[in-house]
């Protein structure tokens, strides 16, 4: 249940590919992405202005929660978390704009993102620590190390869908809501829903950011 | 034809019961947040970070219930048997 009309739909179906919605959205917020990075860095000032204030004042706040969250060591996953909190918190908002969709709203965007992040955290923990990353799946005793380390692996498999599923759940069901209270009543109605979809698209940025942060810090502490 | 409508009323008392619970999760979570900020101001955007981390996992429930709830109205893996059945007892 998307808007009845999308431009970017209709623009794919004039030159006949078959690519997805959710993909040419996210080529669509990748253009908008790199435009405003383009804008924001074309000309650095001391005194910022414009353009180069808002993307500095976005980018202080990412640092500042990766410091709060993930202490000096998280300085250095900072491009890519930065990336995601801005591709998510666009993807959000630009669905708010009729005959736009997010491609957050579609369950193989978000299993990407997820994915990555689960990749990330192992990656990191195996570069961090070597083959003793595997104590942190071991628990304090060796003896109850064969439990232990089938409920870590199904509790670390849970991660990668709950956040894909929560992203998902939320951008789609948003969705869904504007549309059943458009079809009910088309004026003024959906307004405040959409409204607290600004609401919805800027926590879910964050929850899933944060959780990105706490998971890689996990991997990056040593094991208990 | 019985198998859809017992489809819609799985999708409708699921989403219903587990909306309860998270209700109810939610609002112990934020009632001890406000205590915690009531009683120490200073503390509060710590607090509000937990908070929204813990609101995140206790929501997700109801989100696992709302994806099941789409599955069963808009993506049945059954639908394209019981109609098949339905087509078979027809004739």
């Amino acid at each position: 249940m998307v808007h009845p009309f999308l431009i970017l739909h209709w623009l794919e179906q004039q030159i006949h590919t078959h690519l997805g919605d959710h993909v040419t959205h996210m080529w669509f917020v990748m253009l908008v992405l790199i435009l405003l990075a383009f804008l924001a860095s074309r000309c650095i000032k001391e005194v910022p202005t414009g353009m180069q204030n808002l993307m500095e004042a976005a980018i202080t706040g990412i640092e500042n929660l990766i410091e709060e969250t993930m202490g000096p060591k998280g300085k250095a996953y900072f491009p890519m978390l930065a990336t995601f909190a801005l591709f998510i918190l666009v993807s959000n908002l630009i669905g708010l704009i009729p005959g736009l969709y997010p491609p957050t709203a579609n369950l193989n965007t978000n299993a990407a993102l997820a994915l990555t992040v689960f990749a990330m955290t192992h990656i990191v923990g195996f570069k961090e620590h070597g083959v003793s990353y595997l104590k942190h799946f071991m628990g304090p005793i060796l003896a109850l190390a064969p439990l232990i380390f089938v409920i870590e692996i199904i509790g670390h498999l849970a991660r990668p869908l709950s956040l894909s599923l929560r992203l998902f759940g939320n951008m789609y069901g948003h969705e869904i809501v504007l549309m059943i209270f458009i079809a009910l009543v088309p004026i003024l109605m959906p307004v405040p829903m959409m409204l607290m979809g600004v609401l919805v698209a800027f926590i879910q940025t964050f929850v899933f950011t944060l959780l990105a942060m706490i998971y890689i810090a996990g991997a990056l502490e040593e094991a208990h | 034809m019985e198998f859809f409508a017992w489809c819609m009323l799985a999708a409708g008392i699921g989403m219903g019961l587990g909306s309860f619970g998270t209700g109810i999760g939610q609002g112990l979570a934020i009632k001890s947040a406000v205590e915690g900020v009531a009683r120490n101001p200073g503390a509060s955007g710590k607090i509000l970070t937990t908070m929204m981390i813990g609101l995140a996992m206790i929501e997700s429930l109801a989100i696992y219930v709302f994806v099941v709830a789409m599955i069963i109205l808009f993506a049945n893996p059954f639908t394209a048997d019981v109609l098949k059945l339905a087509g078979a007892a027809a004739h």
